[in-house]
C-alpha cells in the first residue's frame, strides 16, 4: 500500500511550445500489433488447414481411435480414430468463419438503427429503445437457444439467432454516440448547407462514429464464437461429422481424466487465444483513437 | 520556519524530461504571507506540490531540500509525510467543485483531518467541523455539516476547503490559486477571510496566482517566477511598484492597476519558454527589451539587493529607469 | 421516489412486448406437445383429445389472450409435462438460480476489486500490463468447458467440491454451488476488472484525491474511502447490465452441473415441449434481468448523491 502510483493531475502541465508528440502509428501499438500478428497466424492457419495436414477431419478410422500424440499425430486421435489436430484447424475454420460472417448483419442493422433513432430522436428513438428493451429482456443465451431450436440445428439458424439478437449493442452504442455528434459544429454546418438527412449521417457523422462499433465489434465476435461453440457442444450447432470445436469439447470429456485429456482442453484454448488476440485487437484500437483511456 | 533551498523538479514526460522548477530557494517566516507569481507554466504550482509531496508521479524532486522547523522533507516517506501534511502543512487548491470528495458529506471531510491526526472521535472532530464552518463563514453549518460538494457554490466550497486545511491548525497554508476560478466579488470575500483567519491565528501563507492585485491584497512578500526559476523576490509594494526585474515590469505593465494610471496596458511580446530545452543564459532573454550580450550566455541567480530584495536580472537598473519614465499619475 | 416509479412505468410496454414475444415464439417451437408427451401412446385420437383439452387448437391470438388473462391473476398456466399448475413448479426451481447468480457476483466482486487494484495502482507497471491481459483470456473461455475443468480438477481430482448438484442447508449450498458460481464469476469478472481498472484510474487522477493526500490521510484509509468509493460507481452499473446477460448464462451452468433451478427447466421444458412453462419461465427471467438492473440503478443512485438530486 505504500506507493501508490497517482497519475497526472487533472490540471495539465503545460507542455513546451515545440513538443510534437509522435504521430501514433498502429503498428507500434504493442496491443494492436500483437493481436493483429496472432489473429493472422491462426486465421492463416485456419485457411490453409488443408495444406497443413494431410488428414481427413471427417473420415473415421477405428483402427487408428485413441493414438498419443506422436509425428504422425501432433495431438493424437479422437475416439473414432480421426487426427485432433486436424479437427482442430478444421473446427477453427468453422467457426471462425460462421463467427465473421455472424457479427455482418447485426452489425449493419444495428449501426442503421442506432442512427436514424439517435439523429431523428422523437417517437423513433423511442420506438426503437423500447424494442431494445425488449429483446435485452430476454438473456441471450436463452434466447439463442430457443431460436435455434425453433429454427431447427445448423449454420443458418445460427446466422438467424445472433442477427435477431446481436443487433441491439451496435444501436445503443451507435445511437449514444450520434446523440452526442448531432450536436457539433460540422452538423450544424452541414445543415444550414442544405444537406440532407441520409448524406449527413452516411458521410458526416457515420465516419466519425463507427469506431466505437468496430472496435465493440471485436468483443462481439469473441461472443459470437462462444455462442457457436457453446450451441456445438449441446449438439444445437454445425450438425457432425463437420469438425466443430463445441461438439469436440462435447466428444473429449469422458476422457478428461485420462491420458486424452487434450481432446477437450485444445479445442477450449483455441477459443481462448482466438479471443485472445480479438481482444488484444480490440483495447489496441481504443488506445489509438483514445490514447490512455482503455 | 519554511526553508527552500535550491529545489530542482524534474517531469518526465513524453517529449523529454521537463525542468519544471530549475534551482528554487524560498523562505516563510511565521505568520508570513508569500506571494508565488508567475504565468502558468513557471513551475509555482509544481512548487507548492513539492513541498507537501503531492507531486503527481511522472514529477520529482531531483535536487534541494525543504526545511520545515529544520527538518529536511523531501528524503522522508510518505508515510512520514503524512503526518505532517494536516497538522504542520495543508494546501488549498484552485477549483473546488474537483478537489472535494463528490461522494463524501462535506463535515465529514473537513472532520476527517483531525480523526486522523488528532485522534479526535466522530462526535469531537464533528464539533470540530461546526466550529470551523462557522470561522470560515459558512452559514448554517449543522444543516450544511450533512450536505455534499456539489451541493454548494463556487464560493461556499472554497471555504469548505479553507475549513479542510484549518483543521488541524496547520503552521502554514499553501495556496493554488484559490480564487482563480470565483467571480470577483466571491474572490474577494475568501480573500478577506484568508487575510483575516492568517492575522488571527499567525498561520503563514503561500499564495501561487499570476494575479498582481491578489498578491498586494493579501501578501507581505512576493516571489516573481519564470521559467522555473525565480526572477525576483521582495516585499509587495516594493517589487510591483519598483520592478527590478523585466518580467515583472512586463507583469505588471500588461495588469490593470489599483495604484495609479498608466498610459496603456502593454502584454508582454512572445510566449513561454519550453522547460525542455530552456534558452541559454537567462531564460527571459528573448522576451525581453532590455537584452544584451551577457544576458544570453550568462547564468543568473538570484543576488541580493539592499532593502530585503533580490533580483536575477543582470541589468535591472534599466527596470528602474523604465518605472520612472512610466508614471503619470499620484 | 419517482426516480424508482420512472422507471417501473417504462417498464411497461416493455413487459407487454415481452409478453408477446414469449407467447409467439414458444408456438413457433416445431412439435407437438401432445405427440412427445404421448410418445408411444400416441394415436390420432389420443393426440386430438389431449390438444382439445389444453386448448391447443384455438386461434393464437385467443389463446394469448387467455394466456394474458390468467397472468393478469398471477396464474402461470399449467404444466403439460407434470399436470401440475406451472407457478409453484417454477418459484420451487427458483432459489437455487438466486443462489447462483447472487453467489457468482460476490466471487467476482472478490476477483476483480484485487486485481483492478493491482493493476490502477501502478499504472503500466508489469503488474498492469498483466491484470490487463487477464480479463482477455477470461472473456475468450467458453463457460462449459471452464465449468468442466473446474470439475475435473476439484471435484473428481481433489475431492473439494461435490461434482454436481444444489446440496443441502446454507453450507451445503455454499458448497455444492462454489464451483457453478466460480464458474460464472469467471466469465463475468473480466467486463468488471476492466470497467474498474479505468474508473480506479480516473479517481486517481482527480483533485479530490490530491486533496485527500495533502490533509495527510494515510494510505489505506485514502484508497478504501476516496478512492475505492468511488471507483465502484460506474462499475456497479457494468455489473448490472452485465449479471443480465449472465442469468441467461445459468441455462448452461445448471446443465453442466446439473443444478435444479430455472434454467435447467427451461432447457427441458423446451425439449418436452411444455409450452406454458417456458413462457412461465422466459417471463421470471425477464423479470430478474428487469429487477436486477433497477437494483443496479438504485445502487447507483445509493452510491452516488449527485446522481439522486438531478432529478
Amino acid at each position: 500500500m505504500s506507493a501508490i502510483s497517482f497519475p497526472e493531475p487533472a490540471v495539465a502541465i503545460e507542455p513546451a511550445e515545440h513538443a510534437q508528440p509522435r504521430p501514433r502509428r498502429w503498428y507500434r501499438q504493442p496491443a494492436l500489433a500483437s493481436g493483429a500478428i496472432l489473429l493472422g497466424i491462426i486465421v492463416a492457419a485456419a485457411i490453409a488447414a488443408p495444406l497443413l495436414t494431410p488428414y481427413n477431419p471427417i473420415k473415421q478410422n477405428l483402427n487408428d481411435s485413441l493414438l498419443f500424440p506422436s509425428a504422425h499425430h501432433l495431438l493424437g486421435t479422437d475416439q473414432l480414430g480421426r487426427d485432433t489436430f486436424t479437427r482442430l484447424l478444421y473446427g477453427l475454420r468453422t467457426d471462425l468463419r460462421i463467427a465473421f460472417i455472424a457479427v455482418l448483419a447485426p452489425f449493419c442493422i444495428g449501426v442503421t438503427l442506432g442512427s436514424v433513432a439517435g439523429y431523428f430522436g422523437g417517437w423513433v428513438d423511442v420506438v426503437l429503445m423500447r424494442l431494445v428493451d425488449i429483446v435485452v429482456a430476454f438473456p441471450f443465451y436463452v434466447l439463442i437457444i430457443a431460436l435455434v431450436f425453433v429454427l431447427g440445428p445448423g449454420q443458418r439458424s445460427i446466422y438467424i439467432a445472433i442477427t435477431l439478437v446481436g443487433w441491439v449493442s451496435y444501436a445503443r452504442i451507435i445511437r449514444g454516440e450520434i446523440l452526442v455528434a448531432k450536436r457539433q459544429e460540422y452538423v450544424l454546418a452541414a445543415r444550414s448547407a442544405g444537406l440532407s438527412a441520409v448524406r449527413i449521417m452516411a458521410r458526416h457523422l457515420l465516419p466519425n462514429v463507427i469506431t466505437q462499433a468496430i472496435i465493440y465489434a471485436m468483443s462481439d465476435i469473441v461472443q459470437d464464437i462462444l455462442a457457436i461453440v457453446t450451441l456445438g457442444y449441446f449438439g444445437l450447432g454445425v450438425p457432425p461429422p463437420t469438425a466443430d470445436l463445441g461438439s469436440m469439447i462435447n466428444d473429449g470429456q469422458n476422457f478428461l481424466p485420462t491420458s486424452h485429456w487434450q481432446l477437450t482442453t485444445f479445442p477450449g484454448l483455441a477459443v481462448v487465444v482466438v479471443g485472445l488476440s480479438l481482444s488484444l485487437i480490440g483495447d489496441g484500437l481504443a488506445d489509438l483513437i483514445r490514447p490512455g483511456q482503455s | 520556519m519554511l526553508d527552500v533551498r535550491d529545489l530542482h523538479v524534474r517531469i518526465a514526460a513524453r517529449h523529454g524530461i521537463v525542468r519544471a522548477v530549475d534551482g528554487v530557494s524560498l523562505q516563510v517566516a511565521a505568520g508570513e504571507a508569500l506571494g508565488l507569481v508567475g504565468e502558468s507554466g513557471s513551475g509555482k504550482s509544481m512548487t507548492l506540490r513539492a513541498i507537501l509531496g503531492v507531486l503527481p508521479h511522472e514529477a520529482k524532486v531531483t535536487a534541494g531540500q525543504i526545511m520545515l522547523d529544520g527538518v529536511d522533507l523531501v528524503p522522508l516517506s510518505n508515510s512520514d509525510l503524512n503526518r505532517i501534511r494536516g497538522p504542520k502543512m495543508s494546501m488549498i487548491f484552485q477549483e473546488p467543485m474537483s478537489a472535494l470528495n463528490p461522494v463524501m458529506r462535506v463535515g465529514h471531510q473537513i472532520a476527517e483531518g483531525p480523526i486522523v491526526h488528532l485522534g479526535y472521535n466522530r462526535a469531537r472532530a464533528a464539533e470540530r467541523a461546526l466550529e470551523l464552518m462557522r470561522r470560515v463563514g459558512i452559514p448554517d453549518p449543522e444543516q450544511r455539516f450533512r450536505a455534499f460538494p456539489h451541493e454548494f457554490s463556487g464560493g461556499m466550497r472554497q471555504r469548505v476547503m479553507i475549513a479542510i486545511a484549518l483543521s488541524c491548525d496547520p503552521e502554514i497554508i499553501l495556496c493554488d490559486e484559490p480564487t482563480t476560478a470565483l467571480d470577483v466579488t466571491i474572490q474577494d470575500q475568501i480573500l478577506r477571510l484568508l487575510a483575516k483567519l492568517c492575522a488571527e491565528s499567525g498561520v503563514s501563507l503561500i499564495f501561487v496566482t499570476h494575479d498582481l492585485p491578489v498578491v498586494a491584497q493579501i501578501c507581505q512578500r512576493v516571489a516573481v517566477m519564470y521559467g522555473g526559476q525565480l526572477a525576483e523576490t521582495g516585499e509587495v509594494r516594493e517589487v510591483l511598484l519598483d520592478p527590478r526585474h523585466p518580467y515583472t515590469l512586463g507583469l505588471v505593465r500588461s495588469a490593470p492597476d489599483v495604484e495609479y494610471v498608466r498610459h496603456s496596458l502593454v502584454p508582454i511580446p512572445g510566449s513561454p519558454p519550453s522547460l525542455v530545452a530552456p534558452p541559454s543564459g537567462c531564460r527571459f532573454h528573448p522576451r525581453c527589451k532590455f537584452a544584451e550580450e551577457d544576458c544570453r550566455v550568462q547564468p543568473t541567480p538570484l543576488r541580493e539587493l539592499p532593502g530585503g530584495r533580490a533580483t536575477a536580472c543582470l541589468h535591472y537598473e534599466r527596470c528602474e529607469e523604465a518605472v520612472a519614465a512610466d508614471r503619470i499619475g499620484p | 421516489m419517482t426516480f424508482v416509479a420512472q422507471r417501473l412505468l417504462m417498464l411497461v410496454p416493455v413487459a407487454i412486448g415481452v409478453t408477446i414475444v414469449v407467447f409467439f415464439l414458444i408456438h413457433l417451437i416445431p412439435g407437438d406437445p401432445a405427440r412427445t408427451i404421448l410418445g408411444i401412446h400416441a394415436t390420432p385420437q389420443r393426440i386430438a383429445l389431449l390438444r382439445k383439452q389444453w386448448g391447443l387448437n384455438r386461434p393464437l391470438v385467443s389463446q394469448y389472450l387467455l394466456f394474458m388473462d390468467r397472468l393478469a391473476h398471477g396464474n402461470l398456466g399449467q404444466s403439460l409435462f407434470y399436470g401440475t399448475p406451472a407457478r409453484p413448479l417454477i418459484i420451487g426451481r427458483l432459489p437455487p438460480t438466486l443462489w447462483l447468480i447472487v453467489y457468482a457476483a460476490v466471487l467476482a466482486i472478490a476477483i476483480s476489486v484485487p486485481l483492478a487494484t493491482i493493476a490502477a495502482t501502478r499504472k503500466d507497471a508489469l503488474r498492469d500490463h498483466v491484470v490487463r491481459v487477464v480479463p482477455m483470456l477470461g472473456l475468450g473461455m467458453p463457460p462449459f468447458w471452464v465449468g468442466i475443468l473446474l470439475i475435473y480438477a476439484l471435484a473428481l481430482r481433489v475431492h473439494a467440491f461435490p461434482v454436481s448438484g444444489y446440496g443441502t442447508g446454507f453450507f451445503g449450498h455454499l458448497r455444492s454451488m462454489f464451483l457453478p458460481a466460480l464458474t460464472v464469476a469467471i466469465a463475468l469478472s473480466p467486463v468488471v476488472i476492466r470497467a474498474l481498472r479505468a474508473s480506479m484510474l480516473n479517481v486517481l487522477g482527480a483533485e479530490y484525491i490530491t486533496t485527500a493526500r495533502s490533509k495527510g490521510v494515510p494510505a489505506r484509509r485514502l484508497f478504501l474511502r476516496h478512492v475505492l468509493r468511488n471507483a465502484v460507481i460506474p462499475a456497479v452499473t457494468v455489473l448490472g447490465i452485465n449479471i443480465g446477460y449472465l442469468i441467461g448464462g445459468t441455462v448452461i451452468i445448471e446443465n453442466i452441473f446439473a443444478i435444479p433451478g430455472i434454467g435447467q427447466l427451461m432447457i427441458n421444458s423446451i425439449f418436452r415441449r411444455d409450452f406454458p412453462v417456458v413462457q412461465g419461465v422466459t417471463l421470471v427471467f425477464g423479470v430478474l434481468v428487469v429487477v436486477v438492473n433497477l437494483l443496479a440503478d438504485l445502487s447507483y443512485a445509493a452510491l452516488d448523491p449527485r446522481v439522486r438530486f438531478d432529478r
